[in-house]
């Protein structure tokens, strides 16, 4: 659980280029379909956030309210939930089949590549299907393991009106 | 259907399937109940200053809600009394006018018509005066703000009844502050409204349904959300109206003041008292920051929900729209909202940790209701203690009794049968 906002330690890597930050970001929206949230787990860095607005054209998101504001803490506690089999909506969620593309790199600052794009998911269950539309902005650092998630903030094309329940993640 | 034919299908301890799936019920709830009775449309913080708004909904029905410039709220239909075009299509803001977008009929934040352009074209007598916004009686409680369709019914305070002193002691969650609202999460699910009417006062569910959100918490908050273990209970408030106390400790957050500090609030207890607030402040801040141990349930439309409003919209009979309203203290300590919207998101939402499972367990109940609908929805648990709190020895009126459904249903057949 988040409570507070500290100052983030700065990261000194090398920033990645914009095609492998493109082939990792495909990698990471493979591994969601899949359902594969706990190698997904590993791909943050330790400071990294995961953020889901209830707003669009916001950039302080620790005092507004959000669909998602996590920590490491939170996106271990909700993989750990998603993947428990006690959750109704996520055992099964519904299927999902993503694509991200429309990459736009963005002024980087040293060491991380920061860059927007576009995600179209459909959705599938209990015979209907869903299309969620959103732009999605991140930070890529480089670090000794690889490439890193410092930030995503993935900003539904609809997220200021009505949504349904997601069992899955974005 | 006949108000005999709609009396049969509600009975003490039971309610039909069709009341779930029926269009034409539907619609009929939606005049004999949402045009009849007085229906929650915002908090007073959403209209916080002069010539600000919000828009809602009575029933079916877009309203708009103002505070104009002397600071009297009103709410008004969001329709241009000349061809019907929306006046407002603005979730919030500010504005000292409506103009139509239409033909630029505009109007005041009280409802009245300003100007009509090129008004040559219309009769001398044509009298602004008679075509302002359509106004609904609006009255408020403690900041709830409600309006009706009906000049003639009972005042709002008097349709809260008992409901008033929960909504007191709801609103001390503001630790000493206003309540104010911090934002909304909003959500649809494909079932009849009914059904989260009846999940507010439903603590049965809760240790099932919510089992990952009881895991995510550390062993004493967890403690404190063993809502079935601590003594609580169900009253039926009157007017549809009920309030379910699942944590009795934290009914009165003026109370218990000297109590530890639960762990999950301690940094933010620390903080606080580094910022320079009092150990008297810090202490009623903490206490109120996590909010009520009930939730009031007040028929049809909005229930005061331990620390949130949940607001719910009738859509179509299998479609409802939801508006969980976080909550905050206005004026108070930024790192104890920070927590309050911290706390709501981690339950609420549709990514919640409880939210998305609540949807979809009224998901299955509506898919459910297609099958069998010669059958009833049972609403007899607890059943024995018709009073709500059941007597000593007694368990039957405990805190998963459905004592505030029956109450709801009760409500909707006087209603539907008036």
């Amino acid at each position: 659980m988040i409570t507070m906002t500290e100052p983030r330690p700065a990261v000194m890597t090398t920033a990645p280029t914009l095609d492998e930050a493109i082939a990792f970001i495909w990698a990471e929206a493979d591994m969601l379909d899949r359902l594969d949230y706990k190698a997904w787990l590993s791909l943050w860095t330790d400071e990294g956030r995961y953020i889901i607005p209830t707003e669009r054209s916001v950039d302080d998101y620790d005092d507004r309210l959000n669909v998602v504001n996590d920590d490491a803490e939170m996106r271990a506690a909700r993989v750990k939930r998603l993947l428990s089999g006690f959750s109704m909506s996520s055992a099964p969620p519904a299927r999902t089949v993503r694509t991200v593309s429309r990459f736009v790199p963005q002024a980087g600052d040293d060491g991380a590549l920061t860059l927007r794009a576009a995600q179209i998911l459909a959705e599938y269950k209990y015979e209907r299907m869903r299309i969620l539309a959103a732009d999605i902005d991140y930070r890529i650092v480089c670090g000794a393991e690889g490439l890193k998630i410092d930030r995503k903030i993935v900003t539904l094309v609809n997220c200021d009106d009505f949504l349904h329940g997601i069992g899955y993640l974005l | 259907m006949s108000s005999t034919d709609l009396a049969e299908l509600v009975r003490d301890d039971r309610a039909l399937t069709p009341l779930y799936t029926d269009a034409d019920i539907f619609d009929e709830e939606m005049d004999r109940i949402f045009k009849n009775t007085w229906v929650w449309v915002a908090h007073s913080s959403d209209v916080a200053t002069a010539n600000t708004f919000k828009t809602s909904h009575v029933g079916r029905e877009p309203v708009i809600v103002t505070r104009d410039k002397d600071g009297k709220i009103h709410t008004l239909l969001n329709r241009c009394r000349h061809r019907a075009a929306s006046v407002c299509e603005k979730r919030r803001g500010k504005a000292s006018v409506f103009v139509c977008p239409y033909h630029g009929w505009s109007y005041d934040p009280n409802g009245r018509l300003r100007k009509v352009p090129h008004k040559a074209g219309y009769p001398e007598d044509f009298d602004t005066e008679e075509f302002g916004l359509v106004t609904l009686r609006t009255e408020e409680y403690n900041g709830l703000i409600f309006a009706t369709f009906r000049p003639d019914i009972e005042p709002l305070a008097e349709f809260l009844g008992p409901a008033r002193k929960w909504i007191d002691l709801f609103m001390k969650q503001g630790g000493g502050y206003p309540v104010k609202v911090l934002g909304e999460h909003r959500f649809r699910f494909p079932g009849n409204w009914k059904i989260q009417l009846e999940n507010t006062t439903d603590a049965y569910h809760f240790p099932i349904v919510h089992k990952t959100f009881l895991d995510s918490l550390d062993a004493e908050a967890e403690n404190v959300f063993d809502v079935l273990g601590q003594g609580g209970w169900v009253e039926d408030l009157g007017n549809g109206h009920s309030v379910m106390v699942m944590i009795p400790d934290l009914i009165d957050l003026d109370d218990n003041l000297d109590a530890p500090i639960p762990q999950r609030f301690e940094a933010l207890a620390k903080e606080l008292a580094n910022e320079g607030y009092s150990d008297d402040q810090v202490r009623k801040v903490v206490r109120a920051v996590g909010g009520t141990g009930f939730n009031l349930n007040l028929f049809p439309n909005v229930a005061c929900s331990m620390a949130f409003f949940r607001v719910l919209r009738p859509v179509e009979v299998d479609e409802t729209e939801i508006t969980h309203v976080a909550i905050g203290m206005d004026g108070g300590p930024a790192a104890a909202n920070r927590m309050r919207l911290r706390l709501h998101e981690h339950f609420q939402g549709p990514m919640g940790f409880g939210t998305p499972d609540d949807a979809e367990g009224w998901e299955r109940v509506q898919r459910g209701a297609r099958a069998g609908h010669d059958q009833w929805i049972m609403l007899n648990r607890g059943v024995s203690a018709p009073e709500g709190r059941a007597e000593p020895g007694h368990n039957a009126g405990d805190v998963s009794a459905e004592t505030g459904m029956r109450a709801a249903y009760q409500m909707w057949k006087r209603m539907m049968t008036a």
